[in-house]
């Protein structure tokens, strides 16, 4: 039987301590914090991850949304997804956020997946979940067993020979579009990373998911003050009505004045191997006139690099499809 | 409805038949107090975890325990040196024992499948045993699985049906379709896990086990343990739901009761959700080759129907798609066939009307695109080949009423104001197609025993050795003795699901209801009669001719007595100082017929018409099943309330085979069933369910039984994917023959 420590630190500095000595605190970290668990404690029962230490970071401080000096918005990393997406703030300041909490697992998951785990959720791929497949992100070298296997549900962004891996998380995708800016506790030391440097691509090392290192502790997330004016929407796509990870989903934030688009921001879900900022689709966006024909030629642009698995290329026009739906019914947003 | 029940009883009629009353085991199972399968414990109870092969073909090279049995809490690591023998079911054409996967588990080392046992490992924690069954060292001699999804037939395929010269009728007809239809593999998915808790006591079995047939389960695991049926008892009280997987035994179960044999300790297994993609059956594959020949009236004059399904390296599953197609419609030339071909896959089983629901799909895509091409309606083109007599038998049905089903479906539905082109019709900015479809499934009956005890105390109880699959049988029983008796239903304590009762039927074929019915109408009238006996023994009725007492209302009174003014039977019990009475009933099936034993001489079927809307919103490629009328023809419903919930559950399940469903065999990575899990096996959600409204025709019929009570488990699920296939193609114009109709069918 597989043991494990359980611990319960009584301040962030020690819990950042604590897991300071591991080799590494990407996949087969041998020490692991533990939020709501929600992915780790899956992970655990499959093999897939065998911590022998877990610290539970469920009773520090982190719980907090508060409003921001500048406007902007700080998520403490142990705040429920639940109580993130229904907070008043992220209601009405930062909708696409709380629109795509809700279009993500189950209401019971959601009642117990935090910030900071969200931000880690790892990936769905069949091959990754189980032990008896070739998966170079868990076992390097070991092979993929997607990319000639059953790929469907793959990324079409940002994959490598190694890895194909969606990233699945939905909030991460509006946290991109949003430009959050993540905070790291390690030790004493505190430091932050804008959320679209801290996914890493696959690319030989897939691996390694994000820049985390040993002992670092995500605090909490920042969100810039909320652009005055500008309509936001998280739409998702999947095969079934609810309880799935996406097919193709996308985030937008977008602004118009006089019919023309004077800021946009866009991330995909469910097609990259992180959550996909598309600074394509924006320099497309950028001072063009807000109609169907520029939501078309941004989501082209969003998808050029887009490369099909033999599974998955109907993904590149669903996703293409769900991009510029997403732009149009942001304009029609109130 | 029950006239009476002998000679000398006028039964009172009240409405128990019919209505619709709450099912009477609701409150223990939203109480969390219903112990199913594995909710069973005792003392010094082990834990088993099968390790499962993690190729799907060749032979074990070594098999290394020695890591494992050292481990904590591990009492034993099972393999086929050191289990024990098991047996075979002896081969037999009767349905008297029935399993699927014929052959024991560690019978030999050669793998014929992915996740096939190769070992058990037995610890005093669940979490021990799972440690230990990981430790096990496998190596193999790995060789490359067949699990094709195109498949092509091995042997000469078997004729099903045959009649006239369908291939001549075929090749002069004015119009033709000639197209192939697949259904994918598909594994029920129900929420309680296959489970086995086997207590050895030194001599017998006791085995608690997730099945659909105890009465089966108790004969099987007898014949394959080495031991007298006396020596095994089977129960399952209670059933998180079965659809079909749970009918026969699996190799898990030997697992169970042989560690509970060798190590003389209760022994808990319970298959894992990855597990049930792998050994515990499957609805397999099909390939459907359908040839319509039909004048420009529409009406067929040549049905070919050829199938090919897969099944297992060892066992011939077949399964049987052109069950609905030789009665659904008049066509005087036919033939309908089915191949089997075996592939590294596990053995595939019954699930939710086998063959007749594949079938289907093939049947009536079939027909729709019959009625695109002749610009025919699809109801008026099923109106037209309506028929009164099975044609495949020659025999008159006994009630058949799918005209009925088709015209009352479409009003409800609204399909007068349908459009038939393509795309033509919308509402809130949404393409909705309409599509529909017929529907059949079987109407027999198994053999049945059942006992009733009337009791000095009042009480009243009925037991029979079938079992609650979750579909309403407690209730439904509940309700036929109240109304046998002028009882009401809640005073009656109904007892199944122990193969220790009286024999019952299966849990399978929607055939539990209609066998019941005659059982225990005959049991309720021997428990009368004693009653009546024991009344003629003591005051007031002492020295009364029985034939001149009546039954009636729970009371005895004499014949020129009302009811009111006789006296109540339990009085009539203590009067004669007698504790309790007991009647037995018993009722030979039909089922025999099918399996083309005995020579039918009725042709008994239930029919229905499914009615779907979708909405397409081609703008993001979602497409929805948004509304369902479903008619069926189902003969007398005992409970509207419990039987709607089965046509309800039905159709969201038809929602489910025709837009998400689908076991995938992975043949680049060792004929895996991949997405062997909950979230990549996309089944409906509550979200997906649609709006659905149900209607029973509630025509009896009474040549199944007195009360013309049918089964419902089945028909309900029946058209449902091919309405839905009709629907999409009227939405979107795309004509999707394999299923599950996905995105990419779609937008491609």
């Amino acid at each position: 039987m597989h043991t494990f420590e359980f611990t319960r630190p009584s301040d962030l500095t020690s819990a950042a301590t604590a897991a300071a000595s591991a080799n590494t605190a990407q996949q087969g970290a041998e020490i692991r914090f533990i939020a709501g668990g929600t992915t780790l404690i899956d992970l655990m029962k499959l093999n897939v991850e065998q911590p022998h230490t877990l610290i539970d970071l469920n009773r520090l401080p982190l719980g907090a949304v508060e409003t921001l000096p500048d406007g902007g918005l700080k998520i403490g990393a142990m705040v429920r997804n639940s109580d993130l997406a229904h907070h008043s703030s992220v209601l009405n300041d930062y909708p696409v956020l709380s629109q795509a909490l809700l279009s993500g697992a189950s209401a019971q998951l959601r009642n117990k997946a935090t910030t900071s785990g969200n931000l880690l959720q790892r990936t769905r791929c069949m091959y990754f979940r189980d032990t008896t497949m070739p998966c170079n992100k868990r076992e390097p070298g070991s092979g993929c067993g997607a990319i000639n296997g059953v790929n469907r549900m793959m990324a079409i962004l940002g994959t490598s020979e190694h890895c194909i891996a969606t990233n699945p998380s939905d909030m991460n995708v509006a946290l991109t579009a949003l430009e959050a800016t993540i905070h790291i506790q390690n030790g004493q030391a505190v430091r932050s990373v804008p959320i679209n440097e801290f996914y890493v691509l696959p690319g030989e090392r897939p691996q390694r998911e994000t820049v985390l290192e040993p002992g670092d502790l995500i605090t909490h997330v920042t969100l810039p003050p909320p652009v005055a004016g500008n309509k936001s929407l998280y739409l998702k796509l999947r095969d079934r009505a609810s309880y799935e990870f996406a097919l193709a989903s996308a985030a937008v934030i977008i602004k118009i004045e006089n019919n023309r688009l004077s800021y946009a921001r866009v991330a995909l879900g469910g097609v990259g191997t992180k959550p996909w900022r598309s600074k394509e689709a924006e320099q497309v966006l950028a001072g063009a006139t807000s109609s169907e024909n520029t939501f078309r030629a941004a989501a082209e642009a969003a998808l050029q690099g887009a490369r099909a698995q033999s599974q998955n290329g109907f993904k590149i026009e669903l996703a293409k499809r769900c991009l510029t739906h997403a732009l149009k019914l942001a304009t029609q947003t109130a | 409805m029950p006239t009476a029940q002998n000679g000398t009883t006028e039964n009172k009629v009240l409405p128990v038949i019919g209505r619709p009353i709450p099912r009477v085991d609701g409150p223990l199972k939203v109480s969390g107090t219903a112990a199913y399968t594995s909710d069973h414990n005792f003392p010094g109870m082990l834990y088993a975890v099968p390790v499962p092969s993690t190729i799907a073909k060749g032979t074990i090279a070594t098999l290394d325990t020695s890591a494992a049995e050292k481990m904590p809490g591990v009492r034993a690591v099972f393999h086929r040196e050191n289990i024990g023998r098991f047996f075979r079911v002896p081969p037999n054409a009767d349905f008297s024992i029935v399993i699927d996967e014929h052959r024991p588990p560690l019978e030999d080392d050669i793998i014929r499948y992915y996740g096939q046992y190769v070992a058990v490992a037995i610890a005093e924690s669940l979490e021990q045993a799972q440690a230990a069954a990981d430790a096990v060292r496998v190596t193999y001699h790995e060789e490359t699985p067949d699990v094709r999804t195109k498949l092509v037939a091995q042997d000469e395929p078997k004729v099903d049906s045959q009649r006239g010269d369908p291939v001549a009728a075929f090749n002069s007809a004015v119009v033709k379709i000639d197209q192939t239809y697949v259904t994918p593999a598909e594994t029920h998915n129900p929420i309680e896990l296959h489970a086995t808790v086997a207590v050895w006591d030194g001599t017998a079995f006791t085995l608690y086990e997730s099945t659909q047939a105890v009465k089966n389960q108790q004969l099987a695991m007898s014949a394959m343990l080495g031991v007298p049926p006396e020596n095994v008892r089977v129960i399952s009280r209670f059933l998180g739901s079965g659809f079909g997987g749970k009918l026969w035994p699996w190799t898990h179960c030997l697992l169970a009761a042989a560690a509970s044999r060798n190590l003389n300790r209760p022994v808990k297994l319970v298959v894992s959700r990855k597990m049930m993609f792998q050994a515990v059956g499957h609805r397999p594959l099909t390939q459907q080759r359908v040839r319509l020949g039909a004048t420009t009236n529409g009406e067929l004059v040549s049905t070919q129907h050829d199938s090919l399904n897969h099944s297992s390296i060892l066992d011939d599953y077949d399964e049987g798609c052109s069950e609905a197609t030789p009665h659904l419609y008049q066509c005087p030339n036919l033939r309908a066939t089915n191949g089997v071909v075996h592939l590294n896959v596990g053995t595939p089983t019954s699930m939710r009307g086998p063959g007749a629901v594949p079938g289907l799909f093939a049947l009536e895509s079939a027909m729709d695109e019959l009625a695109v091409k002749l610009k025919i309606d699809p109801v008026e083109l099923r109106l037209r080949n309506d028929t009164q007599i099975d044609e495949s038998l020659n025999l008159p049905f006994t009630s058949r009423h799918l005209k009925e089903c088709l015209t009352v479906g479409a009003e409800k539905f609204g399909w007068h104001q349908r459009t038939p082109a393509v795309g033509s019709m919308g509402k809130d900015g949404l393409i909705l197609g309409w599509g529909m479809a017929a529907a059949t499934w079987i109407a027999n009956r198994l053999d049945c025993e059942a006992t009733i005890d009337l009791k000095a105390d009042g009480s009243v109880r009925v037991a029979c050795g079938t079992q609650d699959i979750g579909t309403g049988t407690y209730t439904m029983l509940a309700q036929i003795v109240g109304e046998a008796l002028g009882i009401d239903p809640d005073k009656i304590e109904v007892v199944l699901g122990d193969s220790a009762l009286p024999t019952g039927p299966l849990s399978g074929g929607s055939m539990v209801t209609a066998s019941l019915v005659p059982a225990v109408l005959e049991a309720a009238k021997n428990a009368i009669q004693k009653v009546q006996f024991a009344a003629t023994t003591a005051s007031p009725f002492s020295g009364q001719s029985t034939d001149n007492l009546v039954f009636s209302n729970g009371r005895i009174h004499r014949k020129d007595q009302a009811p009111a003014n006789g006296v109540p039977y339990e009085q009539v019990l203590q009067t004669a100082n007698i504790n309790s009475v007991s009647g037995t009933g018993r009722s030979q099936g039909d089922f025999t017929d099918l399996l083309g034993l005995t020579k039918p001489k009725l042709s008994s079927h239930s029919f229905g018409a499914q009615f779907v809307e979708v909405t397409w919103q081609p703008e993001i490629a979602r497409l929805r099943v948004s509304r369902v009328v479903t008619a069926i023809d189902a003969g007398r419903i005992i409970n509207p309330r419990t039987g709607r919930n089965q046509i309800e559950g039905a159709v969201v399940m038809g929602v489910g085979m025709a837009l998400f469903e689908h076991t995938i065999y992975d043949d680049q990575n060792r004929g895996a069933p991949i997405n062997s899990n909950l979230a990549d096996y996309v089944v409906s959600t509550n979200a997906d369910a649609p709006e659905i409204d149900v209607i029973f025709l509630d025509y009896p019929d009474t040549h199944l039984n007195a009360l013309g009570a049918r089964g419902i488990g089945e028909i309900g699920l029946a058209g449902v994917a091919p309405a839905i296939a009709s629907a999409v193609y009227h939405a979107t114009g795309v004509r999707v023959r394999e299923l599950p109709i996905r995105i990419e069918d779609l937008i491609a």
